[in-house]
């Protein structure tokens, strides 16, 4: 059988007041891949994977998502947002936010099911959070939040994972328990994550994309330095990939 | 106080008190949380519109009100959900409007406004047996609209743009919260006035999430809390002859002051 192809976007534009964010862009993900997608701050990294989501409407291109309109596959979706200020005493717990992804399959009306509150647990136990089920979201730290947003993500069995910047808010000690935790998951979803931080996201990523209004892909994890520049408009580090991950420097 | 229920209209105010108490428990909850307060405000001044018309038609002015309140609600949702006018200008436009409505109704009117006083600042103690009835009949859609759609509001208060990627119907919801934020309004109107409404809809609310984390828990204790500020208003205002309205809000706005201190003392004895 042959790959599927998750994500199929072709020649997809977006404008902000007549100022384009996205310009032109294609791009084919598939089965399995664990793409990152990099670029500076206003890039339009959220703004790409809003579109996948179908919560931006393109002024002009195609977007499929699992062959139909993203309307329509939003259920085979997790989407984990930027880290959002949320009020931090909202009367919610853990579990509680975590059912919220099973919203799709439980549809109006009913309550969630034992079924449901199941796999919320079981979502919780993957990411290491089941003993924290009945606190309050707001009581979280920053990298405890983004873990239950991630079980949020994947109560509702997706094939296709979406990180928006998820190590914003995660300390940089345990963002190597995070990545690990990413690969686990990475043998059985789809995952597309963004960030801003080329070091961190291009030792575990399979392909690697920049962006920068437009978008530069190969299908691998090798970019030049000049792809790099292009989309950082400056010289930047580059790391090569080999037993031991190192980083070049390049002169400037 | 136990002479005075002999009295139908003391009767009459009790229970009033109790299902202004069950509404604003239930709704106020939404209001704090989800960040309306002003917007809550606002369908409460604009349903004087609706007043001022109820005494031009000759009809209930509080059946008036409940279409101002409603037509207002869905208005500014929808403008705020469909155009990129700040929601705050669309607030006070609407606020402003439905009051201008309602004095040029009443000034149309001819002769005098009976009542007037007791629709802005409220009168528990003349509310008629009619009015009760329509406060009961919304209580029970207000309660049975927030039964069937309890996981929906939560997930609306907490993360729209989640709720729309897992497929919820966001805007209609809102709306319908919007509406139901109007019904409660009318319920209050009665007990405290149009003017201070928004007092009931986030003191007990505001008070009771220093108590507990749990959106259901938060509901019951408002409520409590709700029944706790109209009764014993209402018996102050009895024993020192004040306005029944004004006394409830006073009593709900010290309580939460003294909580809100509490929880402080708490916290720093903590550390």
């Amino acid at each position: 059988m042959a790959t599927q192809e998750i994500v199929r976007l072709e020649d997809v534009w977006v404008r902000y007041n007549g100022t384009p964010v996205l310009e032109g862009i294609t791009l084919s993900i598939l089965e399995h891949d664990f793409l990152g997608i990099i670029g500076p701050n206003g890039g339009g990294k959220t703004t790409l994977l809003k579109v996948i989501l179908g919560l931006i409407k393109p002024q002009h291109g195609t977007v499929l998502v699992l062959g139909k309109p993203p309307e329509q596959s939003r259920r085979y979706i997790g989407y984990v947002p930027q880290y959002f200020l949320f009020d931090r005493s909202f009367p919610a717990n853990v579990l509680e936010v975590v059912l919220m992804g099973r919203y799709g399959r439980t549809g109006p009306f009913h309550r969630y099911s034992q079924e449901d509150v199941h796999a919320a647990e079981q979502a919780l136990a993957r990411m290491g959070m089941l003993s924290f089920r009945d606190r309050q979201i707001g009581a979280l730290s920053g990298g405890q939040q983004q873990r239950v947003f991630i079980a949020r993500a994947l109560v509702a069995e997706p094939k296709l994972l979406l990180l928006d910047e998820p190590m914003a808010s995660v300390a940089q000690d345990v963002q190597t328990e995070f990545y690990e935790l990413l690969d686990d998951l990475k043998k059985t979803i789809t995952i597309v994550m963004v960030s801003h931080d080329i070091g961190a996201i291009s030792v575990y990523v399979d392909k690697i994309a920049c962006l920068n209004s437009q978008l530069c892909y190969h299908g691998s994890k090798e970019i030049s330095a000049e792809v790099l520049e292009a989309t950082y408009k400056c010289p930047v580090q580059l790391i090569a990939h080999g037993t031991v991950p190192h980083r070049v420097l390049k002169e400037h | 106080m136990l002479e005075a229920l002999q009295y139908e209209f003391m009767r009459h105010a009790l229970i009033a008190g109790l299902l202004a108490a069950v509404a604003c428990g239930i709704v106020g909850v939404y209001v704090v949380v989800k960040r309306v307060v002003s917007l809550s405000g606002s369908i409460a001044h604009a349903s004087f519109g609706g007043i001022g018309l109820g005494y031009f038609l000759g009809i209930s002015p509080i059946l008036g009100a409940t279409f101002f309140a409603l037509a207002s609600a869905l208005t500014m949702g929808l403008v705020i959900r469909r155009t990129r006018l700040p929601e705050d200008t669309v607030i006070g436009i609407l606020w402003a409007i439905g009051m201008a409505l309602g004095i040029i109704f009443i000034g149309l009117t001819p002769g005098y406004a009976p009542d007037l006083m007791s629709y802005l600042f409220g009168n528990i103690l003349t509310v008629p047996f009619s009015d009760i009835l329509l406060m009961l009949l919304l209580d029970v859609i207000i309660i049975g609209v927030v039964i069937t759609l309890y996981k929906e509001f939560l997930l609306l208060s907490f993360d729209e743009e989640f709720g729309t990627v897992v497929g919820m119907p966001v805007e209609r919801l809102y709306l319908l919260l919007l509406g139901i934020i109007a019904l409660t309004v009318v319920v209050l109107i009665r007990v405290v006035g149009m003017i201070l409404v928004i007092a009931l809809l986030t003191f007990p609310a505001a008070m009771a999430r220093q108590f507990t984390h749990s959106m259901k828990k938060m509901m019951v204790l408002a409520t409590v809390f709700g029944m706790a500020f109209t009764f014993g208003g209402l018996w102050l205002s009895f024993a020192l002859n004040l306005a029944s309205g004004a006394t409830i809000i006073l009593l709900s706005g010290l309580a939460l002051l003294c909580s809100f201190a509490l929880t402080g003392l708490r916290k720093k004895s903590d550390k």
